[in-house]
C-alpha cells in the first residue's frame, strides 16, 4: 500500500536492469520500499543488481520477461501480483538503437521500446486495477515530443508509448490506479554510452528524485529536468525547416 | 453493491472497493462469508484519517444502516453503526452523556470500538473499552458471539482496527449529568512548560490545551471543563453552521498561514476566563463546519498523534517540530491515564499530542519519520485510528500486545478473511 505520502512498499520494475530504474528502486528502498520484483532477462547484470538493492535491505525478487514475447505478459506478471501487492510499476524497458535505415532494426526497437513495454504496462494495469490502487511509472522519453535525426525511430516508439500511457490514464481514472508518465532528456547511463550527451544531460539519481518528487505530488506528467517542459513547448512549435537545423 | 474509491478523513491514500451496506446482521455475514480473496474490513463513519476502513480490491461493508439503539434503564444497547452523535442527542435530554467521546461526534459505535477511542477525560475515566459491558462480535465464519471484557476477543477487538471481525452490536454504560451545559475555564499559557503544569495540576474532568508549535516556546491555550448544573433543554448540540465548498486548491495552508492563523487564534483567547457551554460547543468545535478536511485541497493531510509517557520525550518531539519548519496548525495536547487492556489500544499514561499538516510539506515524511524514532526513544507509540505513513517496522516496538494480538487474530480468524488497507501497508 502507498502510504499517504505515496511511498510504494513494494515496486515491479519491468526492465530491471535499467541504470535509471535501479537508481529509483535505491531511492525508494531508503524511503519504504520493502519487496522489489525487477523483471528482466536473465543476465549477470541482473543478478548484481539484485544483489545490491538486497545489500539496502529490500526483499528481492527476480523474474525472467522478454519484452517481445508480449504472449507471456499476462502470465509473468500475473504470478507478481498473486504474490502479493505492488504499489508501483515501474516501465523501463527500451532500446535506443541506432538510425539506420534498416526495417528489421527499426521494428525491432519499436517491438521492445513500444509494443513490448505496452504490452507489460496494459498486463500490470490490469492487476493493479483489480487491486484497487497503485501507480504506474511510463518512462517516455522528450524525444515522444519531438523527434531528431539521430533517434527518430526510438522517438516514434516512445511517442506511441507516451500517447498510450496517457489514454491509459484518462481509462484508469477513477480506479484507484494512477499514471505517471517521465520525460527525461539526455540521461548518462548505459543506453547512451558512448554518446554526445544533448543540452540539460542529466543522471540516473537525477531521474531518481524526479520521479519521487512526481509520486509524491502525485503529478501525471514530469520532464527531467524540469526546464525541459519549456524547452519542449518551444521545440515542439519549431518550423520543421529551421528545426532540421538544430545539431543532431 | 457499488465499486467506490474510499479514503480516510485526511482524503491521501484513497483505494477502490466493492461497498456493501447490508441492512441486516444477516445480510452482514453472507456479505462476509462471500468477501473472496482480498477479504472484507467494516466500515463506520470514515473519520479514521488514513487506511484502516478501506481495502483496495476487496470488500468493504458499510455498517451505517445498522444503526438502531435503544436506551434500557442504565445501559444502552446500540448496533454497530449508531453514531455516538446519535446517541448523545438521545441521552442528553434523559439527563445522561456518553462516558467517552472523541473530538467528533460523527464516529460509530463500531469505530469507537475499534480504535478504542479517548476523549479529554481519559484520566478520570480511560477509554471507550472501558465502558463497554459486552459487544456481539460477527467473526469469519459469519457467525455472531457475545464478547465481554476478559475474553481474550475483547482484548483484541478494542482497539484491533477492526480485524478480528465486524462489531454489530454493544451494550454501554452513560454516565449522569446534571445538565447539558460545561463549566469551562479557560487560561492562556505563555510556554509549554506552563501548558504541561497547567494540564498536569487540573482537577477538573476534561482538560485539553491546544498548542502553537509554531511558536518559539510552544504557548497554548488549555481548556477544563465540568459538568454543571444550568438550564435544562438548552441546544447541546447544533447542526453544522458552515461548510467547506468541494473544490479547493491544494498549497493555501502554508507556514506562513499557520503562522498567521495560530498567531491570531491565541491572541484572540482570554488571558484567563470561565464560562458555561453547551457540550457540543467545547467538546466538538470542529463539527460545526462541515467537511473542514477539504481545506487541506485534492492532496489531503496527515494527522500525526502520539503518546509518551512523561518526561523528556514530549518535548523532544515538540521541539523537532517547531524547529523543521513545516507548517502545523494547532496542535492538540492531552493528559492520558493508565493504559487499558486493549492489546493494541492507544492510550498509555503520559502526554498524548495530536498536529496537522498539509500532506504535500515538503520534508514532512522525513520529519516524521524522525518522530517516530524520537516517539520509540521514548517508550510511546502512534495512533493507528490517525496513522497513513507508519513503518511497519515500527509497530512492534511501539505495540508490545501485538504478538498476542496476532494469536488471537490468527484464532478467530485464520483465512484472513479480515483484511484492509492499514493492514496490508503496516503488515499487521
Ligand atoms: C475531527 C476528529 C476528531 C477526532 N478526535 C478523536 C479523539 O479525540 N480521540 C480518539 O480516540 N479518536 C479521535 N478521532 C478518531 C476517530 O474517533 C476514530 O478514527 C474512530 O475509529 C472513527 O470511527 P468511524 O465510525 O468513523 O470509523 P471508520 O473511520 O469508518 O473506521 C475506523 C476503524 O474502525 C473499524 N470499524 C468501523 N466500524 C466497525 C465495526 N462495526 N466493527 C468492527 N470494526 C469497525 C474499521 O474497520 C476501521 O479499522 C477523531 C477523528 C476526527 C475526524
Ligand atoms: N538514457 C537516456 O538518455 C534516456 C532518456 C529518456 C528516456 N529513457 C528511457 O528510460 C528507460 C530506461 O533507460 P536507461 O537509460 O536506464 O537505459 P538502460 O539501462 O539501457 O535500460 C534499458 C532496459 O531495457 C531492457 N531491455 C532492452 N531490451 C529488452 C528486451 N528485449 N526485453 C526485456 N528488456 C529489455 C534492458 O534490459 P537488458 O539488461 O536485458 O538489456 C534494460 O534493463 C528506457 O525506456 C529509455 O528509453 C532513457
Amino acid at each position: 500500500m502507498n502510504n499517504a505520502f505515496r511511498d510504494p512498499q513494494s515496486l515491479l520494475i519491468v526492465g530491471g536492469t535499467s541504470d535509471i530504474a535501479l537508481a529509483t528502486a535505491r531511492l525508494l528502498v531508503r524511503r519504504r520500499a520493502r519487496r522489489v520484483v525487477l523483471a528482466a532477462r536473465p543476465s549477470e547484470a541482473l543478478t548484481r543488481a539484485a544483489d545490491g538493492l538486497r545489500g539496502l535491505g529490500a526483499a528481492v525478487e527476480t523474474v525472467a520477461f522478454e519484452a517481445t514475447a508480449v504472449g507471456d505478459h499476462e502470465k509473468t506478471f500475473g504470478e507478481v501480483f498473486a504474490e502479493g501487492d505492488i504499489d508501483v510499476v515501474l516501465v523501463a524497458c527500451g532500446v535506443l538503437g541506432t538510425n539506420a535505415l534498416d526495417p528489421v532494426k527499426a521494428a525491432e526497437i519499436a517491438s521492445v521500446t513500444y509494443v513490448g513495454a505496452m504490452s507489460a504496462t496494459l498486463a500490470c494495469a490490469n492487476a493493479l486495477r483489480e487491486q484497487g490502487h497503485g501507480t504506474l511509472v511510463v518512462l517516455s522519453s522528450v524525444a515522444a515530443e519531438r523527434p531528431r535525426r539521430a533517434n527518430f525511430v526510438y522517438a516514434s516508439a516512445k511517442a506511441g508509448l507516451d500517447s498510450f500511457a496517457q489514454g491509459l490514464s484518462d481509462v484508469l481514472h477513477g480506479s484507484g490506479v494512477q499514471v505517471l508518465v517521465v520525460r527525461p532528456g539526455f540521461v548518462h547511463t548505459k543506453m547512451t554510452k558512448g554518446l554526445p550527451p544533448a543540452p540539460f544531460a542529466s543522471t540516473p539519481d537525477a531521474v531518481a528524485v524526479a520521479i519521487h518528487a512526481g509520486l509524491r505530488s502525485q503529478a501525471g506528467t514530469i520532464w527531467v529536468p524540469g526546464v525541459l517542459r519549456l524547452v519542449m513547448a518551444v521545440l515542439r512549435r519549431l518550423p520543421r525547416a529551421i528545426f532540421r537545423r538544430l545539431p543532431g | 453493491m457499488s465499486d467506490a474509491l474510499l479514503a480516510g478523513w485526511g482524503r491521501t491514500s484513497p483505494s477502490r472497493a466493492r461497498v456493501l451496506r447490508p441492512g441486516s446482521v444477516a445480510e452482514l455475514a453472507a456479505a462476509v462469508q462471500a468477501a473472496g480473496g482480498r477479504g472484507v474490513i467494516a466500515r463506520g463513519l470514515g473519520r479514521s484519517y488514513g487506511d484502516p476502513a478501506q481495502n483496495g480490491g476487496g470488500v468493504v461493508v458499510d455498517l451505517t444502516r445498522l444503526r438502531k439503539f435503544e436506551l434500557t434503564g442504565e445501559r444502552i444497547v446500540a448496533e454497530g453503526g449508531a453514531s455516538l452523535g446519535e446517541l448523545i442527542r438521545a441521552l442528553v435530554p434523559r439527563g445522561r452523556f456518553l462516558p467517552v467521546v472523541p473530538g467528533t461526534r460523527h464516529v460509530t459505535v463500531g469505530g469507537a470500538v475499534a480504535a478504542d477511542v479517548h476523549g479529554k477525560n481519559h484520566p478520570a475515566d480511560g477509554s471507550f473499552a472501558a465502558h463497554v459491558e459486552e459487544f456481539d462480535l460477527l467473526t469469519a465464519d459469519g457467525s455472531v458471539r457475545t464478547v465481554r471484557p476478559g475474553d481474550q476477543a475483547f482484548h483484541a477487538t478494542t482497539g484491533g482496527m477492526g480485524l478480528t471481525g465486524v462489531v454489530t452490536r454493544a451494550v454501554l454504560r452513560p454516565i449522569p449529568i446534571p445538565s447539558p451545559l460545561l463549566r469551562v475555564e479557560t487560561r492562556r499559557c505563555r510556554d509549554l512548560d506552563d501548558v504541561l503544569t497547567r494540564l498536569s495540576g487540573s482537577t477538573a474532568r476534561y482538560a485539553v490545551a491546544w498548542l502553537d508549535c509554531l511558536s518559539e516556546r510552544g504557548r497554548g491555550i488549555v481548556d477544563e471543563a465540568t459538568h454543571t448544573e444550568g438550564p435544562a433543554a438548552t441546544a447541546a448540540l447544533k447542526g453544522p453552521l458552515l461548510s467547506v465548498p468541494p473544490h479547493i486548491p491544494g498549497g493555501l495552508l502554508n507556514r506562513h498561514t499557520a503562522t498567521l492563523f495560530n498567531h491570531l487564534w491565541y491572541c484572540k483567547a482570554p488571558r484567563t476566563s470561565v464560562r458555561s457551554m453547551p457540550l457540543g460547543a467545547y467538546f466538538h468545535p470542529l463539527d460545526r463546519i462541515r467537511d473542514w478536511n477539504r481545506i487541506y485541497g485534492p492532496p489531503g493531510f496527515v494527522q500525526y498523534q502520539f503518546a509518551v509517557p512523561y518526561g523528556e520525550g514530549l518535548k523532544n518531539v515538540v521541539r523537532r517540530i517547531g524547529r523543521s519548519g513545516v507548517p502545523s496548525f494547532l496542535a492538540v495536547l492531552k493528559r492520558l491515564g493508565p493504559a487499558g487492556e486493549g492489546l493494541l489500544s492507544f492510550p498509555i499514561e503520559g502526554w498524548t499530542l495530536a498536529l496537522d499538516f498539509p500532506a504535500t510539506a515538503p520534508g514532512l515524511p522525513e520529519l516524521l519519520d524522525a518522530c517516530d524514532q524520537a516517539v520509540i526513544d521514548a517508550g510511546g507509540r502512534v495512533y493507528l485510528a490517525k496513522d497513513a505513513r507508519l513503518a511497519p517496522e515500527s509497530l512492534p516496538v511501539m505495540y508490545p500486545g501485538l504478538a498476542r494480538f496476532r494469536e488471537i487474530r490468527a484464532q478467530l480468524d485464520p483465512a484472513g478473511v479480515f483484511q484492509s488497507d492499514l493492514a496490508r501497508r503496516l503488515r499487521l
